[in-house]
Order: C-alpha cells, then sequence, then structure tokens
C-alpha cells in the first residue's frame, strides 16, 4: 500500500461554540477521487478548507503527503508553522471554489501565470507558455485576453481551474465547483474534471453531482452533523446505503 | 369566460412603429424662465459692476509672481498628496493588522489628526521650533548624535507647510484605503492564499489593485480638496497661489480683482484634475464591467467618423 495523499484522524473544527467537525477520519489514497457528499451544514466544505489551513483544526491531526498540515511536531510539542511555511504548502495543493474568485482585474491568462510568476518566481515567458497551454486544455484557449466579468460561469470555473493546475499541485480540492452554475454549464466542468481524474489528478471533491461522484468517483464519503455517516464505493453506497441518513438523503437527490 | 381565439399574427414582419402624441411639460418650461432670468440677471452684474476690475484682472493673470504661486500650490498639492497617500496606505494596513498595539496607534493617529482643525495644524508646525528647539538624528533616550541643527532651519515654512498637509492628509487617506482594502471580498484573498501567495504578496498583487476602484474617486476628491487647502498655508506667509495674490493686493489695494485672479487658477487646476481622475477611474474599472464606456474624445471622433460617412443620418445613439 502506498502512503495516503491525505489522512485525517479525529478531526475537530469549531467556530465559537458550534462543534461543525466532531471528529473526521479519513484517508485518500493518490490518484484517487473522493467525494464529498452530505447536506448543507454538514462540515464538508469546512474539512476541505483544513486540508490548505485555510481553516486551523482544534484538535485531532491531519497530513498531506506525510507532512502535517499547519504545524511541524519535535517531540511530543507542536509548532505552528509560519506565514511563509503555510504558502509554501498550499502552492501545492489546488484549490477550485463554488464562486470561482476568479482575480476579476486580471485577464483569464493573468489569472493563470499570476501565482507561477509571483509564488514560483518562474519567468514570465515560461508561464505564459504553460497557461496557454492550460486554457487549451480546458478549452477556453481563444479567450486568454478576456476578463473574467466577460466570461460564462463555465468558462470562469475552467479558467479557475487551469490556475490552479498551473501550479502543478499533486492534490486538487473541489468546492461545491457547480453549484454557482446554470444547469447547460455545468457539464463543461464536469467534462474537464472528469479527464483530471483519468489523467491521474487525487481529487477531493465536494459535490451534489451524484451522477459524477457515481461515474467519476473512486470513493464517496457521506457527511451529516459533522461526522463521516457512511464511506464506501460509490456503486454500493448509492444502490444501498445502509444508514438511514445516508438512504432519506439519496432518496431526495437521486 | 368568453371564449376569444387567440389571434395568431399573420404576417412575420415588423409591427407598425408607435407614433404618440408626447406628454406636455408645462411646469418644465416656466422653470426653464425662471432660471433663464436668474442667470441673465447675474451675467448682467458680473458683466456690468465695473468693480470687478476685469482690467485689473487681466493685467495680473499670468503676472510672474501669480504664475509662481501656481506653481508652488502645485507643488504643496503634489507633495502633501504623495505623503498623505503613502502615510494612508500604511495606517490603513496598520490598522487591520492582527497586532492590537499595531492597530491601536492607527486608530490614535488618524483620531488626532482629523480631530484637529487643519489650520491650527499648520500654525502648530511653524512654532515647533517653540517646542523642540533642535532637532537631532541619533540613537533615543541619551545616545549618540548623528546630526543635529536648530529647529528654525530644518522646519522652514516649505517644510512646515508640507508636514501640516501631508500629515493631516494621512489621516484621511487611511480611513479611505481601509474601506477599499474592505471592500475587497474575502474570497480573493482566499483564492490567492490557496495559490501558496504570502499575507504581503496577497495585499499587494491581489486585494490593492482592486481597492483601487474603490480608492480613487474620493482620493481624487482629495487631491482637489488639497489643492483648494494648501491656501491655509497663506498664514504662515510662505508664497503659495493665494498668499501672492495677497502680497500685490497689499500694494496695489485691487483685492477684489486679484482675488479673482486666484480663483480662476484654482477653477483651472481642480478641472485639470477632475479631467485626470476621469481617466484614472476608466483604467481602474478594467474587468469590473463587460465593456468600458467610451471617453468622450472617444465619442466625438466616433461621432464625427458616423458623421463623415453617412451624412445626415446624425450622431448614432449608444450601440457599439
Amino acid at each position: 500500500m502506498s502512503e495516503p495523499m491525505v489522512k485525517a484522524e479525529q478531526v475537530h473544527k469549531s467556530f465559537g461554540r458550534v462543534e461543525v467537525l466532531k471528529g473526521i477520519s479519513l484517508q485518500v489514497k493518490p490518484s484517487e477521487v473522493m467525494c464529498l457528499l452530505g447536506p448543507s451544514g454538514s462540515g464538508k466544505s469546512t474539512f476541505l478548507r483544513c486540508i490548505n489551513h485555510l481553516e486551523s483544526i482544534d484538535a485531532g491531526r491531519l497530513w498531506v503527503d506525510g507532512e502535517l498540515v499547519g504545524y511541524r511536531q519535535s517531540g511530543d510539542k507542536l509548532h505552528e508553522l509560519r506565514d511563509s511555511e503555510v504558502a509554501r504548502k498550499r502552492s501545492e495543493i489546488g484549490m477550485v471554489f463554488q464562486r470561482f474568485n476568479l482575480f476579476p482585474h486580471m485577464t483569464a491568462l493573468e489569472n493563470v501565470t499570476q501565482a507561477p510568476i509571483v509564488v514560483r518566481r518562474q519567468p514570465k515567458d515560461e508561464a505564459r507558455a504553460t497557461a496557454r497551454a492550460l486554457l487549451e486544455r480546458v478549452g477556453i484557449g481563444e479567450r486568454e485576453d478576456s476578463y473574467p466579468a466577460q466570461l460564462s460561469g463555465g468558462q470562469q470555473q475552467r479558467v479557475a481551474i487551469a490556475r490552479a493546475l498551473a501550479m502543478s499541485p499533486k492534490l486538487m480540492l473541489f468546492d461545491e465547483p457547480t453549484s454557482a452554475l446554470d444547469p447547460e454549464l455545468v457539464g463543461e466542468v464536469l467534462d474537464v474534471m472528469r479527464q483530471l481524474a483519468r489523467d491521474g489528478m487525487t481529487m477531493i471533491v465536494v459535490t451534489h453531482e451524484i451522477g459524477f461522484a457515481r461515474e467519476v468517483g473512486d470513493t464517496v464519503v457521506f457527511m451529516d452533523g459533522g461526522v463521516v455517516v457512511e464511506t464506501g464505493v460509490p456503486r454500493e453506497v448509492f444502490a444501498g446505503p445502509r444508514h438511514e441518513r445516508t438512504k432519506a438523503f439519496l432518496s431526495k437527490v437521486l | 369566460m368568453s371564449s376569444t381565439g387567440a389571434t395568431v399574427p399573420q404576417d412575420t414582419g415588423r409591427p407598425e412603429e408607435i407614433r404618440a402624441v408626447p406628454v406636455r411639460h408645462p411646469g418644465r418650461w416656466v422653470a426653464a424662465a425662471v432660471v433663464a432670468l436668474l442667470v441673465a440677471i447675474a451675467v448682467h452684474s458680473v458683466a456690468t459692476n465695473p468693480r470687478f476690475g476685469w482690467g485689473t484682472f487681466g493685467d495680473w493673470f499670468f503676472d510672474s509672481r501669480i504664475l509662481k504661486g501656481v506653481l508652488v500650490t502645485i507643488e504643496l498639492t503634489v507633495i502633501s498628496m504623495a505623503i498623505g497617500i503613502v502615510l494612508g496606505v500604511l495606517l490603513a494596513v496598520m490598522r487591520l493588522s492582527p497586532n492590537p498595539l499595531v492597530a491601536t496607534v492607527s486608530w490614535v493617529y488618524v483620531w488626532a489628526f482629523r480631530g484637529t482643525p487643519v489650520l491650527v495644524q499648520i500654525l502648530f508646525w511653524s512654532f515647533i521650533a517653540a517646542l523642540y528647539p533642535t532637532i537631532s538624528i541619533g540613537i533615543p533616550f541619551g545616545g549618540p548624535e548623528f546630526a543635529h541643527g536648530s529647529a528654525n532651519a530644518i522646519i522652514t515654512p516649505f517644510v512646515a507647510a508640507i508636514l501640516a498637509l501631508g500629515l493631516n492628509e494621512g489621516a484621511y487617506m487611511a480611513e479611505i484605503v481601509r474601506a477599499g482594502i474592505i471592500s475587497v471580498d474575502e474570497g480573493q484573498t482566499e483564492a490567492a492564499h490557496a495559490l501558496g501567495m504570502t499575507r504581503l504578496q496577497v495585499m499587494r498583487r491581489i486585494v490593492l489593485p482592486q481597492a483601487m476602484r474603490v480608492i480613487i474617486p474620493p482620493t481624487g476628491n482629495e487631491t482637489i480638496s488639497m489643492l483648494k487647502t494648501s491656501s491655509l498655508v497663506s498664514v504662515i506667509a510662505y508664497s503659495e497661489l493665494l498668499y501672492s495674490a495677497q502680497l500685490i493686493y497689499a500694494v496695489n489695494y485691487r483685492q477684489i480683482p486679484l482675488l479673482m485672479v486666484a480663483s480662476v487658477w484654482y477653477i483651472i487646476m481642480t478641472s485639470v484634475l477632475s479631467v485626470g481622475q476621469y481617466y484614472l477611474e476608466r483604467h481602474y474599472a478594467r474587468g469590473a464591467s463587460r465593456a468600458l464606456p467610451d471617453t468622450p474624445l472617444q465619442r466625438l471622433r466616433r461621432n464625427v467618423l458616423s458623421y463623415q460617412r453617412n451624412p445626415g443620418a446624425g450622431p448614432g445613439i449608444g450601440g457599439f
């Protein structure tokens, strides 16, 4: 068995007095596609944001590629990582947001080249060449000079995926990537993600697209109320959910 | 409940243009007449009142002392705004710092400098020698000194003026910059952090450029305001535009024409600034809207061109 790409052990997280994650434990193997399902407020997005330390966890342990997230362990003491160390680790994890969050003051191409130039100090020509190839790959090569406001939601989200890929991440996090899209635009984003999965990218996808989870997911995790209710191969979970909560949720979305 | 068969339009062509009798607006005509009368009275009084001294106005408008004053006013405005903007950005970032001491110092600065009249601050800086007779650079608390001199020699009226105007402006700019920073969607910061940018990189590359769209319009206002506020420096006998005019009328007693000279120069300068602000705002609107509106010059050129190509059609309305 290879080392897991992501490993969570009893992860807890509270916002004020509300405990959002109540002990999440799971593992994601390299090249695995894990889909997180569950009702809103179940903690899926929060857990995803913990993985690249956009949120810090209160208890438990979280590793990415064998390294602790947000902390360094020496002996039995945990040391918080410095801003620059956290940034370096984040640069190896791609993230795609529900609301795209493209930089509105930059063209599609500049959105994609920004991080490689600023964070990795890549030469501009090189970054531009890579970015053009990536935009081509997600199918918007001809719109590289457009500003985000001039693109459709589906196109924006594909630029956002290209922007994340430009840092050659070893792991991609998708936070409800199609939830803000018009129904007829969902397909084009899912196509890109499907291709990415086929190319062997390790992906954690928070989604409501059951069809996508069934087809592309290697594992589905059903979360509710801050805990993992059920985990399994999509075929089995969707055909015969063992848990009442899963059954109730699936009967509504299927 | 009658069953009317829905009539399907037979021909697929465009229906007839609507030709309706326009609504009459008698109130608008009355208002226009009243305003026109008032304007006529004002213009007549300005043109015929000899005490405006339009001849004197013409004699002094391009006088070298006035022109020098104009230059000094521009110089004061540019330097003070530069100090104000740099200080404002610094104070705004400090105010948003997670360090409570740093945030509080910024708050107290803004409180003190915004809470006292700028005229008082100008006088204060001009009398600074009474507070600190000598100024030195060195290690504080009794350490060695590297340089030192009398405050009266260092704080000239010019230095006092830019210190007062610049430090005061910093307090206002801090609030403007802070509003701009806060206006940027949090998702932007998150996306930039997720890409591996550090706090500083996020601020410089992502947040501040977007904040500019919110910061520019009030900063333009501040610059125009600064141009006029700089006239207060006349109280410490520094010859900017107003004081230059005052020096002249102190000799020839033609107060009104000379104040008109200064006023017209001020209005020319603020007009130029307004045009500059328009183009600056346009530049930072990139990406905020799908298509930038034409500048007045572009609109003029397009209308003239379309008229040349198609005379008689008149200037087009809207469209691309």
